[in-house]
């Protein structure tokens, strides 16, 4: 990495960014190109865009801290230190998977890296994350419990359920809504009442900010702060990342829904690119650095692919295990079946 | 010594509180309240609001929450009023509960139990009367039992804590004010086996829950009409103890199931087909059912009684199996 860049500790944080978002970008792209040769299937939902808000929110958050995502996770994983190779190997459906290839692109779990999913219900997570909180909470843990969920999230009960019981109980939660403007197809503006989403959330007695979620050096700002807030027993906060999807919703949307040059227009706040130019700009990051950084991410991602490609699929045999936990009596009940 | 359903159930959550750390009771009134049918009253004062949490009206979340909970490492207990409110909860016991430990190749088990109050009987009308525990074992991944007994009340809880997964615990309105005799040390009982709990040689009665009362009294009646009728309580409805079924059905070669739920689609169904399935040439007629009427339990008395199983019923779907001998 850049020699300039390990001189100032800022310099080092925003490297590390750039480099979770390139992580990201690099692998999403390679999972768009698989899925055209259909070695991924079912729903992939890309992060391309809005790679700042998971890359900067990690930052904030210790190894025993929980994180609870949503179906579009791919990048969450990533930067929570789940290994590329075992995402990758869960989107062709492998044992290998982090999820033993059960879950896939919406599913992944890493119970070790306190990785929760992968939930594809919008908001299902919400109130999973609150009993997390809780439980930290009955046994005098400090830790934080992340929650990722799209602004679509908040038209559901479950939404409101969520933050009304973890500000009642004071729960350390971090709800980090990723407001992407657009639930599938649906505007932000064509669902809701009230589009203030901090406002809205902050009427719960939850503390509350917008952020732009297009600076990764901001999401980690703000979410150093929230984090902070919430580990020292200040109640649950609540992060509104504005951000924006590049993509399509899935890799089944014609895109019938916005405008190419909206789409334009939010691409020229691209978050890597404004990141690695103000890198620039500062003198951290030379052009030679930036290349060696793409070229470890292509060599991680090349592995990954080559890991998911040569692992075994889980035998047809095993299809009915875990369905009850091995060695309990249900597992071994004829009627189970 | 003397006690009743409520106590019993009451026995085991303190039992179980006591025994566990981990373990913690949240729900909607379970505190101050005393729980909305008295089951929980006192625990409050003795094991503090940390551990007897009463919760919004947000059947969802506090579902969720005790996923949650279970996750992270504690025991929790959550009360749902009753199997007509546990649908605001669906997504969390369908998505989630029943769904983690497979979904996520065996890493994340969910210990949670979730008890709630199934069943008409009392004039509650169509929102707050119906059977709906077998919508709840058609689902893999989730354990469900029915105790019927005073044994079972106070000893289903403590295997169903134990138990790696979720386990929800179907307690029937009518059951709670029965009273009869409980051993001192009565302790945790198994939830996995049916159990015989009359024995007789005609006919097979295969019933759980608020019905077991109602099948007894059917049994005594056939008794006295020279018919000795045997009384399977199933107690868990999923896994379904199959070998118990087909063991009684062996011995009698005749079936009645009574079930609560509605016909269509429904636990009967299931048991009715499994015997068929796989105990067919064991059968000397067909299986008969006895089930709730296809209608909303209605509030009027006389109403609500002709759209629910009744002895009578009982009697006489046992004399039809009989009288294709």
């Amino acid at each position: 990495m850049s020699a300039n860049a390990a001189e100032s500790p800022a310099g080092d944080r925003a490297l590390r960014l750039l480099r979770e978002m390139l992580r990201i970008r690099r692998f999403e792209e390679k999972c768009a190109e698989l899925y055209q040769q259909t070695k991924i299937r079912g729903f992939l939902h890309l992060y391309i865009g809005e790679e700042a808000v998971a890359a900067g929110v990690m930052q904030a958050l210790a190894p025993d801290d929980a994180v609870v995502a949503t179906y579009r996770e791919h990048g969450h994983a990533l930067a929570r230190g789940v290994p590329a190779g075992a995402v990758m190997a869960e989107m062709y459906g492998k044992q290998a998977g982090a999820s033993g290839g059960r879950g896939g692109s919406m599913h992944i779990f890493d119970a070790k890296r306190r990785f929760f999913g992968g939930n594809a219900i919008v908001a299902g997570g919400l109130p999973i994350a609150v009993g997390l909180a809780l439980a930290d909470r009955m046994q005098g843990r400090a830790r934080v419990t992340a929650c990722f969920f799209g602004e679509g999230a908040m038209a559901e009960g479950e939404f409101h359920e969520s933050l009304n019981l973890a500000a009642l109980w004071q729960l350390p939660v971090l709800f980090c809504c990723e407001n992407n403007l657009y639930a599938m197809g649906t505007s932000l503006a064509r669902s809701e009442s009230t589009t203030d989403l901090a406002l809205r959330a902050s009427t719960y007695g939850v503390a509350a900010w917008p952020v732009d979620g297009m600076d990764a050096l901001a999401v980690e700002s703000a979410a150093r702060r929230a984090a902070l807030h919430v580990r020292g027993g200040g109640g649950p906060a609540f992060l509104e990342l504005r951000t924006y999807r590049f993509r399509a919703h899935s890799m089944f949307d014609p895109e019938l829904y916005r405008e190419k040059s909206e789409v334009e227009a939010w691409k020229q706040r691209d978050p890597i690119a404004t990141l690695a130019a103000r890198l620039e700009a500062d003198g951290l990051l030379e052009a030679a650095a930036l290349a060696g950084l793409e070229r470890e991410v292509a060599a991680e991602i090349e592995e990954a692919v080559r890991f998911a490609e040569s692992a075994p699929y889980e035998p047809v045999e095993t299809l009915t295990r875990f369905v009850y936990s091995e060695g309990s009596s249900a597992a071994s009940a004829r009627g189970a079946r | 010594m003397k006690t009743t359903y409520r106590e019993a159930l009451r026995a085991a959550l303190r039992d179980a509180l006591a025994r566990d750390p981990r373990v913690f009771l949240m729900g909607e009134d379970v505190g101050r309240y005393g729980g909305c049918y008295a089951v929980s009253r006192g625990l409050l004062d003795e094991f503090g609001p940390e551990r007897i949490r009463d919760t919004p009206l947000s059947e969802s979340a506090f579902v969720g929450a005790g996923i949650g909970a279970a996750l992270g490492g504690m025991r929790p207990i959550v009360e749902i009023m009753t199997v007509n409110f546990s649908l605001l909860a669906l997504d969390q016991l369908v998505n989630n509960a029943a769904t983690l430990l497979h979904m996520s190749g065996g890493q994340l088990a969910v210990p949670l139990v979730v008890r709630m109050t199934t069943g008409a009987g009392r004039q509650l009308a169509a929102q707050h009367s119906h059977s709906l525990e077998g919508w709840f074992a058609h689902v893999p991944g989730l354990r469900i039992v029915a105790p019927a007994t005073l044994e079972d009340a106070r000893g289903m809880l403590w295997t169903a804590l134990e138990d790696p997964d979720p386990v929800l615990i179907f307690e029937h309105n009518g059951l709670y004010a029965m009273e009869g005799e409980l051993d001192e040390d009565a302790g945790p009982v198994d939830i996995d086996r049916a159990q015989v709990r009359r024995a007789g040689g005609d006919v097979s009665l295969v019933t759980y829950g608020g019905t077991l009362p109602k099948t007894l009294a059917a049994a005594e009646q056939l008794a006295g009409q020279g018919v000795e009728a045997e009384v399977l309580d199933l107690r868990t409805l999923r896994p379904l103890d199959e070998a118990a079924i087909f063991a009684s059905v062996a011995r009698t070669h005749r079936a009645v199931v009574v079930d609560e739920g509605w016909r269509s689609g429904s636990l009967s169904a299931e048991i009715a087909a499994r015997i068929q399935e796989r105990a067919f040439f064991e059968l000397d007629a067909p299986v008969q059912r006895v089930c709730t009427e296809e209608v909303p339990i209605p509030y009027p008395r006389h109403l609500e009684e002709a759209a629910l199983p009744q002895v009578a019923d009982v009697v006489e779907a046992a004399r039809r199996a009989l009288g294709a001998r």
